[in-house]
C-alpha cells in the first residue's frame, strides 16, 4: 500500500497514544512503589533513590505468601472440576442425542448474562446455612456454577466443529460412547481445553465479589479479594499499596505473556463461533 | 433427577402398553416412533443425560436456585436475621419511586458509553491502524500492551486509577505541567467528574479486548474485497464503511455484548475507587445491591434490584444477539 510518510507518522502517533494510555497507570504505580516509604510521591517521577525494599515490605505486610497459596488452592478447586464437567456436558450436547438437550442448553446459556450481584444475596444465606461461610469451598462451589455456562458454551462450540467422520469410523470399529470420546475427541480438544483453563484461571484469580462477601479472612481469599482487603488496610500508604498491588498482579501478567499468542487466538475463535 | 433413574426401556414399554394420556412428563413418548426400536439406542439416549448432569447440577444449585430465591426474597421485608414479613410489591415499587435506586440504574446506562461505545469505537480505529502497519515487532507489542489491562484483576485497575486521580496523582501532575494547575482536583471526589472519571477506567479495561477482537476479524476479511474497493476508487472512509464494518459484524456483536454486561453489572472498579460516592454520584446497581444486603440489611429491597438487574441485562443484550444472528 502506498502511503505518505506524514500519514504513517500520524497513524503510529495515534497508536502510540493509545498504548501510552494503556500502560501509564501501571508505570505510575511502578515508580510510586519505588518512592521513599511514607513520603508523598508524585504521579510519575523516577525516585532519586529507588527503594526496592518496598516490595519486600509489601510482601510481608500483605502476607502475600498465604494469599498466593490460598488463591492457588481455590484455582485448583475450581478449574479442573469446571473444565471436566463443562467438557462432558459440551460433548454430550454437541455429539450425543441428549433428551431435552436443546432446552438444557438454552437454560445454561441464559446464565452467560447473569451478573454475580443478582445471586450474591441468596448465595450468602445459602452458604451460611451450609456452614461454609468463611471457608474456601464457599468461594469454590458457587464459582463452579457461575463459570459453567461459559464452559459448556465454549466446549460445545468446539465439539460441534469436530469431525463427524471420525465418530462414524470409530462406531463401525465397535467403540462405545466413552471410548469414542476418550480416544478420538478428547485428544483433539486439547487446544480448546487449555484455552478454557487459562480463562478460568484468570476468572478465579481475579474474582472479587464472592471472596469479599463470603470469606472474612483475607488469607483465605483469592488474590483479588485479598488485594481489596489490602487496599482497605493500607489505602493511605500509597507507596506500600502500589508495591503490593504490583506483586499481586504479577502472576496474571506472567501467565498472559506466556500464553499470549495461543490465548488471544483461542479466545477469538471461541468468542466469535 | 427422575429421568435418569428410569431404567432403560421403560419408556418404550409405557408407550406401547399405556395410553399416552397417562404417561408422566418425564416419559413423554416420541410421536411416530416405531415400537420395535433396539433396546440399546434408548439406553444410550438416556445415559447421555449423565454427561450433562454434573454441569447442570452445579449450575442449578449455585445459580438457578439462588436466582429463584432472589425472586422470592424480593416480595418480603427481611433483615437477614429475624423472620421475614411479606411485603407484596413494595420493594418493586421502590425501584421506580426511590430516586437513589433509579439513579443507580441511570448511572449503569451512562457507563455503557464508557465501557462499550468508546472502546468499540477506539478499538475499530486502533485495529484499522494496526492492520495498515507492516507486520512486525511493533505490531505485536501494540497488541500485547493494549490487551494487558483486560487481564488484570479489576480491583487492581481500581487501585491504579484511584492513585492516578488523586490530588498528587498523574492526571493532576500532567495538568500542572501544562500550566492548567487551576483545573486540578480530586477527580473521584468531585460531584461532576466522578462518574466520567470512573467511566474512563472502563475504557482502559475494555479497549484492548475490543481492539484485539476487531483485529482478528479484520484479518479474516478477504483481501480481494479491499483490492476491489481500491479499484473502484473508494477512499479510506468508503473502504472502511463498505468493507471493514460489514466484515466485522460478528466481532462487533461479541464486543458490544461483553462490554455492555460489564457496564450494567459493574461492581469491582466502583467498589474500590468510589464506593458509589461522592453522595450517590457513582452509585450503580451492583454496589447498591451489596450495600443494601450487607451494610443496611434490606435483603428484600436488594433482591428486587438484583432481579431487575438480571432482567435488564437480558433485555438489553437480546436485540444485539438477534442482530448478530440474522444474515
Amino acid at each position: 500500500m502506498r502511503t505518505s510518510t506524514a500519514q504513517r507518522v500520524t497513524r503510529t502517533g495515534i497508536l502510540l497514544a493509545l498504548m501510552l494510555f494503556a500502560i501509564v497507570p501501571l508505570l505510575s504505580m511502578f515508580t510510586t512503589a519505588l518512592a521513599e516509604p511514607g513520603s508523598p510521591p508524585q504521579g510519575l517521577s523516577w525516585p532519586a533513590h529507588p527503594h526496592w525494599r518496598n516490595f519486600l515490605d509489601a510482601w510481608n505486610s500483605a502476607n502475600l505468601l498465604a494469599l498466593f497459596r490460598s488463591s492457588a488452592l481455590i484455582v485448583l478447586g475450581v478449574v479442573p472440576a469446571t473444565v471436566a464437567m463443562a467438557t462432558a456436558a459440551g460433548y454430550a450436547l454437541a455429539q450425543l442425542k441428549v433428551p431435552g438437550g436443546k432446552a438444557i442448553y438454552t437454560v445454561l446459556i441464559v446464565g452467560l448474562t447473569l451478573p454475580v450481584e443478582a445471586l450474591i444475596t441468596p448465595l450468602y444465606y445459602d452458604l451460611r446455612s451450609m456452614g461454609l461461610l468463611g471457608t474456601r469451598p464457599a468461594i469454590v462451589l458457587p464459582l463452579i456454577g457461575l463459570l459453567m455456562p461459559f464452559g459448556v458454551f465454549w466446549m460445545r462450540a468446539h465439539f460441534l466443529g469436530a469431525e463427524t467422520a471420525l465418530t462414524e469410523a470409530a462406531k463401525i470399529d465397535g467403540a462405545g460412547t466413552w471410548q469414542i470420546f476418550r480416544r478420538v475427541h478428547l485428544p483433539l480438544a486439547t487446544p480448546a481445553l487449555s484455552a478454557l483453563s487459562v480463562l478460568f484461571f484468570l476468572a478465579t484469580w481475579n474474582q472479587y465479589l464472592l471472596p469479599l462477601v463470603l470469606v472474612d479472612d483475607p488469607a483465605k481469599r483469592t488474590v483479588a479479594g485479598g488485594l481489596g482487603a489490602f487496599q482497605g488496610q493500607y489505602g493511605t500508604d500509597i507507596v506500600l499499596l502500589c508495591a503490593g498491588s504490583l506483586l499481586i498482579i504479577l502472576p496474571s501478567l506472567v501467565i498472559f505473556l506466556v500464553f499470549q499468542r495461543n490465548f488471544v487466538k483461542a479466545l477469538l475463535q471461541g468468542a466469535v463461533k | 433427577m427422575p429421568t435418569i433413574s428410569n431404567p432403560p426401556g421403560t419408556r418404550r414399554t409405557s408407550t406401547t402398553s399405556v395410553p399416552p394420556s397417562t404417561t408422566t412428563p418425564g416419559e413423554r413418548p416420541v410421536p411416530g416412533e416405531p415400537g420395535r426400536r433396539p433396546r440399546r439406542a434408548g439406553a444410550r439416549r438416556w445415559s447421555a443425560l449423565l454427561w450433562v448432569a454434573p454441569a447442570f447440577g452445579m449450575y442449578a444449585v449455585f445459580v438457578l436456585y439462588p436466582l429463584f430465591q432472589s425472586v422470592q426474597y424480593s416480595f418480603y421485608d427481611w433483615d437477614g436475621v429475624g423472620t421475614a414479613t411479606p411485603a407484596g410489591l413494595d420493594n418493586w415499587k421502590a425501584l421506580v419511586t426511590q430516586a437513589e435506586l433509579l439513579r443507580s440504574v441511570e448511572h449503569a446506562f451512562v457507563l455503557i458509553v464508557f465501557y462499550t461505545v468508546l472502546p468499540v469505537g477506539l478499538g475499530l480505529v486502533a485495529a484499522t491502524l494496526i492492520r495498515e502497519l507492516r507486520p512486525g515487532p511493533f505490531n505485536t507489542v501494540a497488541r500485547v500492551v493494549l490487551f494487558v489491562p483486560q487481564v488484570l484483576p479489576l480491583v487492581a485497575a481500581g487501585i491504579a486509577w484511584t492513585w492516578m486521580y488523586s490530588s498528587d496523582g498523574l492526571v493532576n501532575q500532567i495538568l500542572r505541567a501544562f500550566g492548567l494547575g487551576a483545573h486540578t482536583r480530586d477527580w473521584l471526589g468531585d460531584f461532576t467528574f466522578a462518574l466520567p472519571a470512573v467511566g474512563v477506567i472502563g475504557v482502559w479495561v475494555m479497549l484492548g479486548f475490543c481492539t484485539v477482537l476487531m483485529l482478528a476479524g479484520i484479518g479474516k476479511i478477504d483481501p480481494s474485497l479491499y483490492e476491489a474497493a481500491r479499484l473502484d476508487g473508494a477512499g479510506r472512509l468508503r473502504e472502511f464503511l463498505a468493507v471493514t464494518l460489514p466484515g466485522l459484524r460478528r466481532e462487533l456483536v461479541v464486543c458490544t455484548t461483553f462490554t455492555m454486561i460489564a457496564a450494567l453489572a459493574s461492581f469491582d472498579v466502583i467498589q474500590i475507587s468510589t464506593q458509589g460516592g461522592p453522595g450517590y454520584q457513582t452509585m450503580v446497581p451492583g454496589v447498591e445491591i451489596y450495600r443494601l444486603t450487607f451494610l443496611q440489611q434490606h435483603v428484600g429491597q436488594a433482591s428486587a434490584l438484583a432481579v431487575f438487574l438480571a432482567v435488564l441485562v437480558l433485555v438489553v443484550i437480546w436485540p444485539i444477539q438477534r442482530l448478530g444472528r440474522e444474515k
